[in-house]
């Protein structure tokens, strides 16, 4: 791979070991790629955090043995300075206020606010939010970023315009201390048009059918670039952040084209920038319960446990929960989690909108989220949930079998502690 | 490619298949097979080696010390922490073949520190079955495949 001077100097340990083991990582994660070079970056968005008990024993060491092995994949532990990109935190695996209710134990905890601490004393901010886009990190057009958390990186190419891969843990720490991340995939404007025309023959347009347009075609398409057309309603912030976590979760795809909507996609035509169209893929009534049908892998209607909030609830979704539960209460046999940004918690308990959820017998959480924490009320085996990307991952990592639906549906089975959603 | 004992209706029972080397290394082993996408985070356990994504083919089978073949990485990005964790806890494969390129795989591989190569000359899986004895020689960019007999390994 090629390097300037400036990284040369990285790589020979001229500015530090911490640097020299960053771009190691990156030299070797660029040629493993094939990458020619390596680009500037400004924005990047990691997994910093130390929450987990395999961390543990690392972080017994100092979290400059956490950074280095986890971070950087370096076995030999450096000290770390500041960050030079401006730098942030996606979720974590522990509320930092509510961990009891999660059942993480209080060295956990503590684990993982000490982390803070010295994260944050090197200048990573700590959002703890897979959204962070809705708090204040909006990447402009073009803009050549290093993000993890594939619901993000989907948002961040496809509706933002701004340009990243997938990184990882790794990549992002390297990342973060030299501002370069290589030069392939998205970041290379010839990469980033269609491949796949999606001709959406039923009407999508409230946030359930976002999720299982996205679920299917991720299913489909895998990693390759679909641009939908048809009956797709004009869509909102929250309905493509569905979208586009359900088909990163079954497939993995990290960008597409809504024409007259996103940014690189004024037409068909730009959308697919002259490729030649690899595949039509038909989304009818049949691909839409195919989708609900392998998402839906609960039999028994009783819910032990709602979790609203997968990616991160805006605001407008945090509202619109208190305002259905409002002067009722949540079923004795159910609990409810809704989760939400810490920023705009903030917003919500200046609002009344936490006490709403709370007088309703429901939990507002942050930073964390039951498939990233592993952590669920205990007993739980019957989850619902408003999620594709939630109800993919919940039955893998932990057992339960889950409902999808949407956010009315499952605000009910927390009520009644009954599922009685379905497809319309 | 070129096999020692090809003949028409006989099966090859050493094939060599040259590609490129992602990672550098050489180690052989017992080959797991899939022809579905890995999920890293969310679809496999870090302690086991296990997949354990729902309707996966290999749901339940460990890849720990074995020869990994799969047509890529999909699903988070979680999935290089994964099987660094994996390669920490003595979980990881002892090499891998792929498929797809893409960033997950690339760092994926780097991070558990196991050979690893893909663009080989020919789709390999569909060549290498599981319990086939595979060498993967990345320095030489040379997949070395014994086939196992009568379905009983080499």
């Amino acid at each position: 791979m090629k390097l300037t001077d400036h990284e040369k100097s990285m790589l020979d340990g001229a500015q530090g070991r911490a640097k020299a083991r960053a771009m190691d990582l990156l030299v070797r994660y660029g040629e493993a790629l094939g990458a020619e070079r390596l680009v500037e970056t400004n924005n990047v968005a990691g997994a910093f955090n130390a929450s987990t008990p395999s961390v543990s024993e690392l972080a017994r060491k100092g979290f400059d043995a956490v950074y280095s092995e986890l971070n950087l994949d370096s076995s030999e532990v450096v000290e770390v300075p500041r960050m030079v990109a401006n730098t942030c935190q996606l979720i974590t695996g522990i509320d930092n206020e509510q961990w009891r209710v999660q059942g993480i134990p209080w060295d956990l905890a503590e684990q993982q606010k000490r982390g803070e601490q010295y994260f944050g004393s090197r200048g990573i901010n700590m959002f703890a939010t897979c959204t962070p886009y809705q708090v204040g990190n909006v990447p402009v057009k073009g803009e050549h970023c290093a993000w993890m958390e594939s619901s993000a990186v989907v948002y961040c190419n496809s509706v933002l315009g701004a340009r990243t891969n997938t990184e990882g843990k790794e990549s992002t720490g390297a990342a973060a201390l030299t501002g370069r991340i290589p030069y392939w995939g998205y970041h290379i404007a010839g990469n980033r048009h269609g491949s796949h025309l999606v001709d959406v023959a039923v009407d999508v347009d409230d946030i359930m059918d976002w999720g299982l347009l996205g679920y299917y075609l991720g299913e489909v398409i895998d990693d390759e670039i679909p641009v939908l057309s048809g009956r797709c309603h004009q869509p909102s912030l929250i309905k493509l952040k569905h979208f586009g976590a359900a088909a990163a979760s079954s497939g993995g795809v990290e960008m597409y084209h809504l024409p007259g909507v996103t940014p690189e996609a004024r037409s068909l035509e730009e959308a697919f920038g002259g490729n030649p169209v690899k595949a039509t893929v038909r989304y009818g009534e049949a691909e839409r319960r195919i989708a609900y049908e392998n998402l839906n892998c609960a039999t028994d209607r009783g819910v032990d446990f709602v979790m609203l909030g997968c990616p991160h609830n805006s605001i407008d979704q945090v509202w619109l929960i208190a305002s259905l539960l409002e002067g009722r209460k949540i079923s004795a046999d159910t609990q409810l989690w809704v989760h939400t940004p810490r920023a705009l918690r903030e917003v919500a308990d200046r609002n009344g909108y936490t006490r709403m959820i709370i007088e309703a017998g429901g939990f507002v959480m942050s930073d964390t989220c039951p498939a990233i924490s592993r952590h669920m009320p205990k007993g739980t085996r019957v989850v619902a949930t408003d999620s594709a990307k939630q109800a993919h991952y919940l039955p893998a990592i932990t057992g339960v079998s889950a409902w999808f639906g949407s956010v009315r549906d499952c605000v009910e089975a927390a009520i009644t502690g009954r599922w009685s959603g379905g497809l319309q | 490619m070129s096999g020692d004992t090809i003949g028409p209706s006989v099966a090859p029972t050493r094939i060599v298949l040259r590609g490129r080397k992602v990672v550098g290394g050489c180690a052989e082993g017992e080959a797991i097979v899939t022809r579905d996408t890995i999920s890293g985070w969310g679809g496999i356990n870090e302690r086991e080696g296990t997949v354990i994504e729902r309707r996966h083919e290999l749901r339940g089978q460990s890849f720990k010390d074995k020869i990994l073949g799969f047509p890529g990485a999909k699903g988070s990005s979680g999935w290089s922490a994964y099987f660094h964790m994996a390669r920490l806890n003595g979980a990881a494969p002892r090499a891998m073949i792929f498929n797809k390129m893409t960033t997950k795989i690339a760092l994926g591989a780097v991070v558990t520190h196991a050979p690893a190569m893909t663009e080989l000359e020919q789709d390999p899986l569909t060549l290498i079955e599981t319990g086939d004895w595979v060498k993967v020689d990345a320095d030489n960019g040379v997949v070395e495949i014994t086939k196992r007999r009568n379905g009983r390994p080499p």
